[in-house]
């Protein structure tokens, strides 16, 4: 399962801390790097190289948002649901991507392109409402700007 | 008025170099501090009365002075930078990390060096990604010219510095959370005492500082306490990166002397209301602080006199509530923030959190009932401090608790109704 790119990885974070344990966050981020999300059979061979076990590895990977066990589409984007986008026009910019997606929040697009996630408060207040794809952050949307935007994602 | 954290800062432009920062005077204060003892150091942020950005305002002398020192203190020890900025509204961190990493840096040598720590890590969130590049590329730089590593600036001092990028989740910024996330764990506070500065990461000594705190730290040691207290318009020393967002001309974020009036942020830097839009109220300082009405504008922000008005000076970056959004519904998004964010560790809110965010939907959807005004007030009065595990659910209660009392009559109105403002 696990490619030697992402074992050679996985091993060079292990380095940084005194304990393998601590490894675990990155090590999950490493396989969702390269394969867009953290199966079942990469967390057992992540607890075997770490010396762990596969329920202490699974414990982490279920705990944090951006540890994404499930598959997505081929682009994730995070949109920003917190207090100051919500005043600025969070609802518009959401029905909207739900609308031309055909999704709810939490779906992936039938032809697997898009997965739509809520977000934490993304930093990006002071250019509300915001979202984030593929690590771009996008701020100061209005509905009208989705599409062009959008359109980038293959 | 003089800037201090964010006088190198080029808007939308590249961070200074490390030769570019030591043309402005960088890493001087490092070469001082070597020069005096940890404890000199700890003796010069404690008189200048630098209190916690991050949100509680906990003296960061007086943190570092419970570290236990010298040969019989357990080692190695840790210094850790929460970057963690999730705080609803916060993005005044971003600003420092994007901006000048060099400050950070040279902040957390000092600091690691007046605790005597070896080992620093930069808890960074994970959206964060140019703030990310920055710093990685900006401490390969400083490690290049030894002023990080073995023995650096030819003292017998060393230190590594190494960002660790969070998995997510707004539980990590509570410091002890942080800590358990950073050994690898779910991100679950922890019991105290012994308080982190005792026995934190892996069981030693840990000091956890917010990154404004930190970068404040060099500027103390390079121009002394006195005039670091002399930047504040209060007893509070300093000055302070405050943010507005929400409906104004001018959302951002600005260095102005700690104790500036809220006023003068809403109105000389925000340029107030955009067009059409009326203030009704704010919240000052982030998500989990009580609301403030316009009879307050006039308000010092800083740690005490946010307090004495019944609210938190917080992170410092507020939320503008305008009189076209439903203070039901903005609390609403609120609570379901903070009831999706708890890491379910302790009871009252691991349920507490779900049952409110449950009322208030149904409140906004007009299945409200009577007796559910109740159940809130009953939440905002128990989950408070002393029932909770950490500070997350007393902090979620903060804008609920002073919005049923401010906009009693809205919630009222939403009893067996739509909402009005929909």
């Amino acid at each position: 399962m696990l490619t030697d790119r992402e074992r050679q990885r996985i091993e060079a974070e292990v380095r940084l801390y005194p304990h393998p344990r601590a490894a675990v966050p990155e090590a999950l981020k490493i396989v969702q790097d390269h394969r867009g999300w953290v199966p079942d059979e990469a967390v057992r061979e992540i607890a075997e190289l770490l010396g762990l076990s596969p329920a202490t590895v699974d414990s982490t990977a279920t705990f944090y948002n951006m540890i994404l066990r499930e598959p997505t589409g081929r682009h994730v984007i995070f949109i920003c649901d917190n207090v100051s986008c919500w005043v600025t026009g969070y609802h518009a910019i959401r029905d909207h991507l739900c609308e031309r997606l055909g999704v709810a929040l939490g779906e992936t697009t039938e032809d697997k392109r898009f997965t739509l996630l809520p977000a934490a408060c993304l930093g990006e207040c002071d250019r509300a409402p915001a979202m984030l794809i593929d690590g771009d952050v996008y701020g100061n949307l209005t509905p009208e700007m989705l599409n062009d935007i959008l359109a980038r994602y293959d | 008025m003089e800037l201090v954290l964010t006088k190198n800062i080029r808007p939308e432009g590249e961070p200074l170099t490390l030769a570019e920062y030591e043309q402005a005077g960088g890493y001087e204060a490092l070469r001082r501090a070597l020069g005096m003892s940890p404890q000199e150091v700890q003796r010069m942020v404690t008189e200048a009365n630098l209190l916690g950005r991050g949100g509680a305002g906990f003296p960061t002398g007086r943190k570092w002075a419970s570290v236990p020192m010298g040969e019989r203190a357990r080692t190695p020890k840790y210094f850790v930078v929460n970057a963690d900025e999730m705080e609803p509204g916060a993005m005044k961190d971003r600003l420092l990390l994007e901006g000048d990493p060099h400050q950070l840096i040279e902040g957390i040598i000092i600091s690691a060096y007046a605790v005597e720590a070896s080992q620093a890590y930069i808890f960074l969130r994970w959206e964060y990604r140019l703030a990310a590049r920055r710093l990685v590329s900006a401490l390969s730089q400083a490690y290049h010219h030894n002023r990080l590593g073995r023995r650096l600036l030819g003292s017998s001092f060393s230190l590594d510095i190494h960002v660790h990028l969070s998995g997510g989740r707004y539980m990590c910024g509570e410091a002890e959370a942080l800590l358990s996330a950073l050994e690898g764990r779910r991100a679950v506070p922890r019991s105290k005492p012994p308080y982190p500065t005792v026995c934190g990461l892996w069981g030693k000594p840990t000091v956890v500082n917010n990154v404004e705190t930190v970068c404040n730290i060099p500027h103390i040691v390079k121009h002394g306490p006195e005039w670091f207290r002399s930047l504040s318009l209060t007893d509070e020393g300093g000055t302070k990166l405050y943010g507005v967002s929400g409906r104004v001309k001018r959302p951002g974020v600005w260095e102005l002397p700690m104790g500036t009036p809220i006023r003068r942020l809403l109105d000389d830097h925000a340029d107030g209301m955009q067009d059409g839009y009326g203030f009704r109220a704010l919240l000052p300082g982030g998500g989990s602080t009580a609301f403030v009405l316009e009879e307050h504008l006039d308000t010092p922000m800083d740690f005490a006199s946010m307090e004495a008005i019944g609210t938190r000076l917080g992170t410092g970056t507020m939320i503008v509530m305008d009189d076209r959004t439903c203070p039901v519904g903005m609390v609403r998004g609120l609570e379901g923030f903070f009831a999706r964010e708890s890491c379910g560790w302790c009871t009252p809110c691991r349920e507490g959190l779900p049952w409110v965010a449950r009322t208030l939907e149904a409140l906004e959807a007009g299945d409200g009932r009577p007796e559910d005004l109740e159940t809130l007030d009953h939440h905002a009065r128990w989950l408070r401090m002393g029932h909770t595990f950490c500070a997350l659910a007393p902090g979620a209660m903060m804008p609920l608790a002073s919005a049923l009392k401010h906009f009693r009559a809205e919630f009222e109105s939403h009893i067996g109704a739509r909402c009005p403002w929909s």
